[in-house]
């Protein structure tokens, strides 16, 4: 059972548990993509890609703006695939940066993560993506739950001289004179 | 004795705990034959409320039989009786007791040093609601204890189920103080925020006070629908701009009467301004999400009055005073002074203007209340309200 949109009577998704993982990997998005944004120098250093500034900010960027999408959006599931198209490009980068490289260790050990980080997002996105054979239950019919056993004709204004309360209602000199 | 028991942020259990016993003379001990999970409940499921230990017995909706008395009762109250029990602990004696502002009893909060530092003053002791509030166990057992109980009581008439009268405890009172508080005038347009349990009271007081237009605000489409049942107008938040919606219903003028029923959690992804109070609740430089408070700032009749019966913990940011100034709103908030009221709701109870048992979706025993914590915090399986029958 898939997500079903906004104006849909059912809501989430009845795989609870990945629901869970992907909105987290969302939460995971963004706080990566502040580290990018914020830190570039230290991140290309460390990974031995100094000149490339830029392009890690680039990235943190785009890391944020789907973090932001997951979070927000009623099905992730796009979204997730669009982790896992970034997870590539990330890893195509840390690739072509490998000839060279004055910190392979550090490069090696950057891609072996983004390569297990691909591998949970594209888990995520296919179990969201299956269907299941357990419906989700019905939504109840409240239509008929008024709260009104004489009718809401008989009830409505029923208390307009209701007590007033000393100390909790409007002062009789601060009430609006056309009422 | 078997209770719902708090080791946890989302991480409730069914526990076997000692009895309760009298610890003081104007307690009693009731047998518990009906309570109920309170959207206020969630707040310490989802552990946004400071102050709780693990241990802690849950719940602040109950009723049951009076099974022992204590000796300073006084008669007020006798084994056998059918009692429903306030959520707010009262004295009965203390000065603002005796003004009728019973939520802020000064004598019945026994931790009242550590709520005057984080809320200025003490509130009333309250059942199963942390320790800033007196620690004190709460009703989603067995068996409870009611201090003051010769106070903190309301005697309901045979004639009525507990179903009838159950919520008299909590969110009857609490959506009739909400509605009350806003001095509704025949020809007000009335606003609720929020479909939960105490939304649908508010929609109902409004109605019977004789509000001209109730309109609710939810994106829960059972709740909606339930809301619309009891006379009011509904707009989905996640379908359409409340604000514009809002004052397109009012001629442009906004609602003259605004009731937040939402409180601290107010939905988290909904809008950028959520968002942020998200972010900042999660590093702790905000404890309160307050989109609801900004949005009936905002939208509500310039003179018109913001009641807030949802609950707040804390500090909120970004909340734009100028405008509740320069547009003379009226704040009105506070906990349910509840036994001010309950004389008159058991009358019309009685007289059958209303039956608060609409709003029961969930029927469960004790040991099922961990999970319908979960639906019921998750709005799953078209719960809104869960009675439990010990």
């Amino acid at each position: 059972m898939r997500y079903e949109g906004p104006r849909s009577p059912r809501r989430g998704h009845p795989d609870t548990a990945t629901d869970a993982l992907a909105r987290g990997l969302g939460w995971f998005s963004i706080g990566l993509g502040l580290v990018e944004l914020l830190a570039p120098k230290a991140l290309a250093r460390g990974l031995g890609m100094r000149g490339q500034e830029g392009l890690v900010q680039a990235y943190g960027a785009r890391e944020v703006a789907t973090g932001i999408g997951i979070l927000t959006s009623d099905d992730p599931t796009p979204w997730i695939w669009g982790r896992v198209a970034g997870d590539a490009l990330d890893l195509a980068t840390l690739a072509a940066a490998y000839e060279g490289n004055p910190k392979k260790d550090n490069l090696l050990l950057a891609a072996a993560a983004v390569a297990g980080v691909t591998a949970l997002d594209a888990v995520c996105a296919d179990r969201l993506m299956r269907s299941t054979a357990v419906p989700l239950p019905p939504i109840g019919n409240y239509r008929a739950r008024t709260g009104y056993p004489k009718g809401i004709r008989v009830s409505r204004g029923v208390a307009k001289n209701v007590e007033g309360s000393r100390g909790m209602m409007t002062p009789d000199a601060l009430k609006p004179w056309a009422a | 004795m078997r209770a719902l028991v708090w080791h946890g942020a989302q991480d409730i259990r069914c526990d076997t705990v000692p009895d309760p016993e009298i610890e003081q003379d104007r307690d009693v001990i009731i047998k518990v034959t009906a309570c109920a999970i309170c959207g206020s409940d969630l707040h310490l499921y989802d552990h946004f409320m400071p102050g709780m230990e693990k241990g802690d017995i849950m719940g602040h909706e109950t009723m049951g039989e009076v099974v022992e008395v204590g000796k300073g009762i006084n008669g007020a109250l006798k084994k056998g009786d059918r009692i429903v029990v306030p959520f707010t602990i009262i004295c009965g004696e203390c000065d603002q007791c005796k003004r009728g502002f019973f939520s802020v009893c000064e004598r019945s909060n026994r931790n009242k040093a550590m709520a005057s530092k984080v809320f200025g003053s003490t509130t009333a002791g309250l059942f199963g609601y942390t320790h800033l509030t007196g620690g004190y166990p709460g009703g989603q057992a067995e068996y409870l204890r009611v201090p003051y109980a010769d106070a903190t009581h309301i005697k309901v008439p045979d004639s009525l189920t507990d179903e009838q009268v159950l919520f008299l405890s909590d969110i009857f009172p609490t959506g009739w103080q909400a509605a009350v508080q806003c001095d509704i005038e025949p020809t007000d347009t009335v606003a609720i925020w929020g479909a939960g349990p105490v939304g649908q009271m508010a929609i109902r007081s409004a109605i019977l006070l004789g509000a001209k237009h109730v309109i609710c605000i939810d994106n829960v489409p059972e709740r909606l629908e339930m809301a619309r049942a009891g006379g009011a107008s509904t707009i989905n938040f996640s379908d359409e701009s409340v604000i514009e919606r809002l004052n397109q219903m009012t001629s442009g003028k906004g609602p003259e009467k605004c009731i937040d029923s939402v409180g601290m959690e107010a939905h988290a992804t909904a809008t950028i301004d959520s968002m942020v109070d998200r972010a900042k609740q999660a590093v702790m430089l905000e404890s309160d999400r307050p989109h609801v408070l900004r949005e009936m700032a905002y939208v509500c009749r310039s003179a018109g009055t913001l009641s807030i019966p949802g609950v707040y913990g804390g500090l909120i940011d970004k909340f734009p005073m100028g405008m509740v100034m320069n547009k003379g709103l009226t704040i009105r908030t506070g906990q349910t002074h509840v036994n001010r009221w309950t004389g008159d709701l058991v009358r019309r109870i009685e007289e059958g203007q209303i039956d608060p048992s609409f709003v029961i979706t969930h029927r469960v025993g004790l040991e099922d209340g961990p999970e319908m914590y979960k639906t019921f915090r998750d709005k799953k399986d078209g719960c809104i309200k869960v009675v439990i029958k010990p």
